[in-house]
């Protein structure tokens, strides 16, 4: 066994070894009620995540996730917590097997599906030779960047960014729309301190 | 069985996952609790989607300087590349999908705040009840005004 | 501010602001040579903000970026992307066709160049806007958060 085989079995056995992490992490928090302690292991759960993308290759999708997985949806969450309450009540035990089952059964098809999908890391599988080699080939004649990711994104997918921006926008009015523009807050902080500054 | 786990156990450990998070997301009653799980199925399928992109032996998707020749521009379209490097297509997607994951997520969380005002509560059962209860005690009063009960 | 016993927490916090905002232009103008890109810079910039609101108060953060101009910051994210495309039409390309906004030759990059870091901004505009007004709005819901809720 030539040290670059070694090399790339460790990687894959290292990379199982993260998503095995983050199988423990998933029922961690379904078997929680504190909604604290599962918001805190969502966002340690995503940084395992961008771990795992990293290790693969996938450096711009490990930063995304690092920044909005760990960072972004877990302040949300705890605002969404300090609106709402702090523990689930628990589950009743019965109600809990047909979920399992349905899962279980799932899972148990996707695995025997697995049997047919390209092995890990084969460069000639239909997704890996179609068009995303053709974007790394032509991408420094066509654009002059050496970023691919950049490039596909901004310039050959242009149009399916400008979705997603829309899509971001659009999410973001729509919460503005239901919970009001934070005046709240400001008026409450204000009238405070106008009594604080009237009263000495 | 060695080299089947090799070549598969990446897979099923994402399938493993993504179970989880469909578990999650079905039986929670708490609505928070059920967001949760469902970005957690989320991110499962950027994982599988990340994991069909890679190859072996190669690196990531940004050009190593061998494969940008100064002054070739429009001599040849279609380059013969020098390093193997990862598909770049799949990671594109799932970069905005990511961001548009959050954004979505943030707008279920403030439509579960605005239950949580309604309702006083994030449980599922409990909202549920509370709507059955009003729409007998609804019931009941078109009944003594004389007015027409809709079953 | 009455009990100041967050101070080393706001020491560090005033040390650390400027340089995640520098890091954020940084991941934004660098996004084409090396990982990194608009939506990454987008989150980190609204991350400085929420950090200054989290650190500071809400009401602070919002007299240092106003809710209006966090709203007003996404909509021209948008109207930037679509602008460029409205750009390429102009000159005779099709929409958000890059290559036509200078009428280059094939194998000219400075349409593509100029192109991507436009759309990019946009992208930075849109995401950073959005992400701070959610914050906003979901932060502002509450009326403080007191010091047992830490």
């Amino acid at each position: 066994m030539s040290s670059e085989v070694m090399g790339e079995a460790s990687l894959s056995i290292i990379g199982v070894l993260l998503l095995c992490l983050l199988f423990v992490m998933g029922v961690a928090i379904a078997r929680l009620r504190n909604l604290f302690a599962i918001v805190i292991l969502s966002g340690i759960y995503s940084l395992v995540c961008a771990a795992w993308y990293i290790l693969v290759d996938a450096v711009d999708v490990g930063f995304t996730e690092a920044a909005v997985g760990a960072g972004m949806s877990t302040v949300v969450l705890l605002g969404a917590i300090l609106l709402t309450s702090r523990t689930a009540k628990p589950e009743r035990r019965l109600a809990r097997l047909g979920p399992f089952a349905v899962c279980v059964a799932a899972g148990a098809l996707l695995i025997y599906a697995t049997a047919d999908l390209p092995a890990v890391g084969d460069a000639g599988s239909p997704a890996n030779a179609g068009v995303g080699l053709t974007y790394l080939k032509i991408n420094w004649a066509d654009t002059g960047v050496p970023n691919v990711v950049t490039s596909v994104l901004a310039s050959y997918r242009g149009f399916d960014t400008l979705g997603e921006t829309v899509v971001v926008f659009i999410a973001g009015l729509a919460v503005v729309l239901l919970l009001g523009f934070g005046e709240r807050a400001l008026g409450e902080t204000l009238r405070k301190r106008k009594k604080e500054d009237e009263t000495p | 069985m060695w080299d089947i786990i090799l070549e598969r156990g990446s897979y099923w450990a994402i399938i493993g996952v993504m179970m989880i998070g469909l578990y999650i997301a079905f039986s929670a009653e708490n609505l928070i609790k059920r967001l949760v799980g469902l970005s957690m199925f989320q991110t499962t399928i950027c994982l599988f989607y990340v994991q069909l992109s890679n190859v072996a032996n190669a690196t990531a998707p940004i050009l190593l300087p061998d494969d940008m020749p100064k002054g070739a521009y429009g001599a040849e379209r279609v380059a013969d590349l020098a390093h193997a490097y990862s598909n770049p297509l799949p990671h594109v997607l799932m970069l905005t999908a990511i961001v548009v994951g959050v954004a979505t997520l943030s707008l279920g969380l403030a439509l579960i705040v605005r239950i949580n005002e309604a309702y006083a509560t994030i449980e599922a059962d409990e909202i549920r009840a509370s709507d059955v209860e009003v729409q007998l005690a609804e019931d009941a009063d078109a009944a003594r005004t004389g007015g027409e009960v809709v079953i | 501010m009455k009990s100041d016993h967050h101070l080393i927490l706001r020491v560090i916090a005033k040390c650390l602001l400027p340089l995640i905002t520098i890091y954020a232009f940084y991941v934004q103008f660098h996004g084409e040579v090396s990982a990194g890109g608009a939506f990454q810079a987008g989150i980190v910039l609204a991350v400085t903000v929420i950090l200054y609101a989290l650190i500071f108060g809400l009401a602070e953060a919002m007299r240092a970026v106003p809710p209006w101009f966090a709203r007003g910051l996404a909509a021209l994210g948008v109207l930037v992307y679509g602008g460029v495309g409205v750009w390429a039409m102009v000159q005779g390309g099709q929409y958000l066709e890059y290559q036509a906004l200078f009428n280059e030759p094939p194998g000219g990059h400075d349409g593509q160049h100029a192109g991507i870091i436009l759309v990019e901004l946009g992208v930075l505009f849109a995401v950073a806007g959005a992400m701070v007004s959610i914050f906003y709005a979901l932060a502002g819901r509450v009326a403080e958060i007191r010091d047992e809720d830490w």
